[in-house]
């Protein structure tokens, strides 16, 4: 059963205890400085953000069909059965195609660094693989972040927009983007009041790409028929010339 | 060539002005890593070196598979005088590409890693192993120069042998490369400004590399007449950009087409950056088209000349709106290349220019030419002073 995230955001408090717990579980140093940094980087790998009175995390989105693994060229991102989206710096050439392809602009790159890596928060695929929940969930002081089955979590979600229809906007958020995400969000106003893209198509976007790569096998066993069958026709046509040449 | 030498001074103060600066930024990039050689960032991670050098530099080298396929598989032997130049703009243009990669890559010591590890649904794994083959291919194809500069008349043979199988794989792959790097962008529909994004995008890609490949066969072949002091193949030169004219017009068909189904022409209403440069570049590849129709244009060296180099600033503006300026507000972020990219990027044209011109110096690459143009020769030299130079 695949794990995911609720974060509630009319539940969150902005106290950014998940930030410095991400960060000591990254082994990243987190101090003021980092706290007043609204975005995620490198080194924060979630990041709360304030819009007026209501506060949204952010961090990766861990998709059910992740852009970011089908157009990784080395197969460095992997979508674990468990749900995080995990990456493998030894493999990673740094192209960056992820960073481009994402549609949350979630991966970071460490621009600074000789020997980059990429880097993104894989829902602590080590924790959850232990059975723990994720080191985020586990330091929310108010359960505004939660991990669970995505199922269970989607269930839970409705039920809470059922009993309180009044204190949600209606939807939830990464249910049905980009064919569905890992974490999903509840909040107070439409998701874009609250920082969160709403542009991203509802498909899953490596079909975007597939439908041209899988043609591939065609264009070539037709492109190579097709050529070599001119240079055939084309070729026997001088030869013959030739031939018809000399006999003179 | 030593008649010329105070011009040519000028040239090399300038050429190594160029790699100075380059050498300087590449110590940047080697120290300071990406953070302090580009203008890059997290919401921005692809700029000039990918929108120009990699984007830009495979469309340039498109005259090869255009040509190979024009006198090798559809046998029209006309076209062999300059089927050599673009083999070799080609090649070094896929080595150029490689330096490039290997300056944008986060990891370049690991440019050899998609070859091991694959991942068939990546574009990216498609576009690394068509840069690797199509290199290879390049290669096979220039050797025969190298060859015969030395006599070396038992692997000429074999190269021969295997000549046609390598000339239609070379034609393949260049169709899956060129269309690939469009595909690329296929997968940021949200990102990527509608001016631009198109599911036909590796279509685009393909037919517009055609036409610039033409082009750059038309600008090589008139800067090596004049560094080289040849005849210009103009008659010849002049039916090329009859058929270029022909490509483009069908590239800029399907792109109205696709712009009107997709109704994306309202957007040109709204004054903003997508609009003036979607413009220019249309009017860059447009302009040149028109032009091209009318003989006198065509049979005048230097219209011709400003007409092919019209239509690869067109091409390298199409590139650069699509690999920047269509996904600034989409990606939200402001991006403007650093100093250090540009002098890199520049650094590698330069080389480019320097190397084709050495290795045209001392291999056969427009000896095959002249003679088979003998006769047009003559009656272009009447109709043309330029060319005498």
């Amino acid at each position: 059963m695949p794990k995911a995230i609720l974060y509630d955001s009319t539940l969150c408090i902005g106290c950014r205890a998940c930030e410095g717990a991400c960060a000591q579980r990254w082994g990243f140093p987190y101090n003021d400085k980092i706290a007043a940094e609204e975005k995620i980087s490198a080194h924060k790998l979630t990041a709360v953000e304030t819009h007026g009175d209501r506060f949204c995390r952010r961090l990766c989105m861990n998709c059910v069909q992740p852009t970011c693994v089908s157009v990784c060229p080395v197969g460095a991102l992997e979508k674990t059965q468990l749900g995080p989206v995990t990456y493998d710096a030894t493999k990673c050439m740094g192209c960056r195609y992820c960073m481009q392809a994402c549609p949350f602009q979630v991966p970071s790159y460490e621009w600074n660094q000789r020997l980059p890596k990429m880097r993104k928060c894989d829902m602590c695929y080590d924790r959850q693989s232990r059975g723990e929940v994720t080191a985020c969930s586990e330091v929310c002081p108010v359960g505004a972040t939660i991990t669970g089955d995505r199922d269970a979590l989607v269930a839970e979600a409705r039920q809470r927009i059922a009993a309180k229809p009044d204190a949600y906007y209606g939807k939830i958020y990464g249910l049905k983007e980009v064919g569905g995400t890992s974490v999903l969000y509840l909040s107070a106003v439409p998701f874009e009041q609250i920082g969160l893209r709403i542009a991203v198509p509802q498909e899953p976007l490596p079909e975007t790409t597939w439908r041209v790569l899988e043609l591939l096998p065609d264009v070539v066993s037709t492109g190579a028929v097709l050529l070599g069958g001119i240079w055939w026709v084309t070729n026997r046509r001088t030869e013959v010339a030739r031939k018809e040449g000399h006999g003179k | 060539m030593k008649g010329k030498l105070p011009r040519i001074t000028v040239w090399r103060v300038i050429f190594a002005a160029i790699m100075l600066c380059g050498l300087y930024a590449t110590w940047q990039r080697v120290f300071h890593g990406l953070g302090g050689s580009t203008n890059l960032s997290d919401q921005f991670p692809w700029g000039l070196w990918i929108a120009f050098d990699v984007l830009g530099g495979v469309g340039l080298a498109a005259g090869a598979f255009t040509l190979v396929a024009t006198v090798h598989i559809f046998n029209i032997e006309k076209y062999r005088p300059v089927l050599r130049p673009a083999i070799l703009t080609a090649f070094l243009g896929y080595i150029l590409v490689t330096v490039g990669l290997l300056y944008d890559l986060g990891r370049p010591d690991r440019l050899w890693h998609p070859l091991v590890m694959w991942n068939p649904h990546s574009v990216m794994f498609e576009v690394a192993w068509c840069v690797t083959l199509y290199s290879t291919v390049l290669f096979l194809e220039f050797l025969p120069m190298v060859f015969e500069k030395f006599g070396w008349h038992k692997p000429l043979g074999w190269i021969h042998r295997i000549s046609v199988p390598l000339m239609i794989v070379g034609v393949l792959l260049s169709t899956l490369h060129q269309s690939s790097l469009g595909t690329l962008f296929l997968i940021v529909p949200e990102k990527l400004y509608p001016l631009w994004y198109s599911p036909i995008l590796p279509l685009l890609f393909f037919v517009s590399a055609i036409g610039v490949g033409l082009a750059m066969t038309i600008f090589e072949s008139w800067h090596s007449s004049r560094a080289f002091g040849r005849a210009l193949e103009l008659p010849l030169l002049a039916s090329l950009a009859r058929v270029l004219a022909v490509v483009m017009s069908v590239y800029l068909w399907i792109r109205f087409l696709d712009l009107a189904h997709r109704h994306a022409f309202s957007l040109l209403t709204e004054n903003r950056e997508e609009t003036w440069l979607f413009l220019l570049e249309i009017a860059l590849m447009a302009v040149p088209t028109v032009l091209l129709y009318q003989a006198r244009v065509r049979m005048r060296p230097g219209a011709l000349y400003a007409c092919a180099v019209m239509v690869v600033f067109g091409f390298v503006a199409n590139r650069l709106n699509v690999g920047i300026t269509g996904l600034k507000a989409g990606s939200g972020a402001a991006y403007f290349p650093r100093w250090s990219e540009i002098a890199i990027t520049l650094s590698i044209v330069a080389a480019g220019f320097a190397i084709f011109r050495v290795v045209a110096h001392y291999f056969p690459v427009f000896e095959a030419a002249s003679h088979e143009v003998k006769s047009e020769k003559t009656e272009a030299k009447e109709a043309d002073p330029v060319s005498v130079g």
